[in-house]
């Protein structure tokens, strides 16, 4: 930010710079208090075996050792990377489909967007509660409709362990509307211009849309990637109120676990390696999306997020 | 919605078509074809994302029988509109409903006025180690929440804490979130700096630079972050689930996950639909009286919300 402010004294100054430091105090505090003392203490409490009752033992890096010996962690981070893989690009693709078609100067596009992202608002219990009962297998209106639309006997959903996942996914998508809203801004920003640009430059409407669209909003498609991939290793609510992570685990989301570790059989030890663990996967696959950006991410100097 | 439309095929309109072409090569006529078939998918879209509600709010109004029935009835004979008492009697929903009310105001409150006094002086006051700390705060919106989860439990365990309020609502007021803190910051810079001199002049000090001129400048910003939060607090689940013991403390959330897993609901689906149908009202009117605000927050911050 450059400021050009008359000259000032060097009190003034000093002045300032201790304002600075008051008015940001309370979350200098709540930083050290919330986030980095326990980020440190997490870390040291993986390296116990503390139950709440007895006291901490410190076992070094048993913990981890025994999270990669345990089929349950793998479980839970097959079904969490599984849902991620699958749910956050179909959402970005659907998303980014509706919008541009939304885009096409639709009637009523208000009331369309409106009723679109109705379902990120209403996320939580009773969303998961009123999906549980759509996919019951017997009188699920999903099933029922895959019954009287298209003559097909609908999977038992929830209660097929090869088909809960794709239940999860399912519902997911329902949620497009979210993304949807901001690549509909991100569309109605891009500059006329570089169309008839690209048009007198012969370009036809798949290239103009590849090479102007695509590439214009490309960094809030990459913004979303980002956080779709990190919203998933916080996936809880749905799992734990639909499926308690069954059939036989197959919906046993990383967060559920860890949950259960923590607050169900009393591990701290175990749970704070666990999310050490899904700290270094989420940085990880963080890291590789930004990396990879540079190839498919276009910034205008200074529009940069 | 202001700003411009643009198809995203970019033609413009009103070219004449020279002879020997045909009417359907008309881009007009094609223009309108494409328009219509946007359309289409566009209304299949919302009808998709509809019947869920619609789904939940008739099943609420039906009796047992009608719920069970195969193939289900989508309108029932009567309008059962003594379900929702009938739903609600048989748990204290009034009391739940005031405490997620005391949580969400509660942290509401902290939120604002602690995301906004930090945020002015990100963007007002310099410092030498500001830009530093502008960086750790920018580094803790990737910070995945598990990672201080444990401990965070551990602390608020140690201080008598586990079963109130307090871990729900005091970590507000300590910085207010760093995502409130960036987009109250942004939109603070958007402030003329002139007005802060002529403040200056009329010998305000710092401290009522922000409380007199730059809060009340920034209400759509302020209103926005608040919009967030409630939607945010009044759907958690995690949290409350961590923290509160006893029924008589429990959030909206956590009262239906318990009438609905505790078999309080007897399998009855209509009491299940319309507790569903309750815990959902407070948001969708929420987001129909500030739809526009809700709009315009998740464009400027790009986040789902």
């Amino acid at each position: 930010m450059a400021v050009t402010v008359p000259k000032q004294s060097g009190v003034q100054t000093r002045k300032e710079a201790w304002a600075f430091r008051l008015f940001v105090s309370p979350w200098l505090l709540g930083f050290v208090l919330f986030t980095l003392g326990p980020m440190i203490a997490s870390f040291v409490i993986a390296m116990m075996r503390w139950n709440m009752v007895a006291a901490p033992v410190f076992v070094g890096l048993e913990n981890y050792q025994l999270a990669f010996s345990d089929p349950l962690f793998w479980k839970s981070l097959k079904v969490t990377l599984i849902y991620s893989f699958a749910s956050v690009p179909m959402g970005l693709v659907l998303g980014l489909f509706v919008a541009v078609l939304m885009n096409q100067k639709i009637p009523a596009m208000n009331v369309f967007r409106t009723i679109y992202y109705l379902p990120a608002v209403v996320s939580g219990v009773a969303v998961a509660i009123l999906w549980q009962l759509m996919f019951n297998s017997q009188w699920g209106v999903i099933n029922t409709l895959l019954r009287s639309v298209f003559d097909v006997k609908g999977p038992k959903w929830l209660l097929d362990e090869s088909w809960v996942l794709p239940a999860f996914i399912v519902m997911s998508l329902w949620g497009i509307g979210g993304g949807m809203v901001i690549y509909l801004a991100g569309l109605q920003s891009v500059p006329t211009d570089l169309y008839e640009a690209a048009e007198l430059d012969g370009a036809g409407p798949f290239k103009r849309f590849l090479y102007v669209t695509l590439a214009w909003i490309s960094p809030v498609i990459f913004f979303n990637l980002i956080m779709g991939i990190i919203g998933s290793f916080q996936s809880f609510t749905n799992s734990y109120i639909m499926t308690s992570g069954g059939p036989n685990n197959a919906s046993l989301f990383y967060l559920l676990y860890l949950y259960q570790n923590a607050w169900q059989y009393f591990k701290m030890g175990y749970a704070s390696a666990l999310a050490w663990i899904a700290f270094v996967i989420i940085m990880a696959l963080t890291v590789v999306v930004i990396r990879s950006s540079p190839a498919w991410v276009y910034y205008e100097s200074g529009r940069g997020r | 919605m202001a700003g411009k439309t643009l198809t995203s095929s970019g033609r413009r309109t009103g070219t004449v078509p020279t002879q020997g072409f045909h009417w359907w090569q008309s881009k007009q006529i094609q223009q309108r074809f494409w328009r219509i078939v946007a359309l289409i998918i566009i209304l299949i879209g919302a009808a998709v994302i509809l019947v869920p509600f619609l789904w939940m709010l008739t099943t609420a109004l039906k009796t047992e029988t009608e719920t069970y029935a195969i193939p289900p009835k989508w309108i029932p004979d009567r309008l059962m509109w003594n379900n929702f008492p009938d739903a609600l009697r048989l748990l204290p929903f009034g009391t739940f409903f005031r405490n997620s009310a005391v949580i969400t105001f509660g942290s509401m409150l902290g939120a604002l006025l602690s995301s906004s006094i930090v945020a002015y002086a990100f963007a007002r006051l310099r410092a030498p180690e500001r830009d530093v700390l502008f960086i750790i705060l920018l580094a803790t919106l990737m910070l995945p929440g598990q990672v201080t989860l444990i401990p965070l439990y551990l602390l608020f365990n140690k201080m008598g804490w586990v079963n109130t309020y307090y871990p729900l609502i005091l970590p507000a007021y300590f910085g207010g979130g760093a995502f409130n803190v960036f987009l109250l910051r942004q939109f603070f810079m958007t402030v003329p700096l002139e007005m802060d001199d002529a403040a200056k002049i009329d010998g305000c000090g710092f401290f009522s630079i922000y409380w007199r001129l730059i809060l009340p400048l920034s209400k759509p910003a302020l209103g926005t972050v608040a919009i967030f939060h409630f939607m945010g607090h009044w759907n958690d689940f995690f949290t409350p689930l961590i923290y509160l013991n006893d029924v008589d403390k429990y959030t909206v959330s956590l009262g239906l996950a318990f009438f609905s897993g505790g078999g309080l609901s007897s399998g009855r689906l209509e009491w299940l639909m319309a507790a569903s149908v309750v815990a959902l009202l407070p948001c969708l009117i929420l987001f129909f009286l500030a739809q526009r605000m809700f709009i315009q927050g998740i464009v400027i911050t790009g986040v789902k919300g």
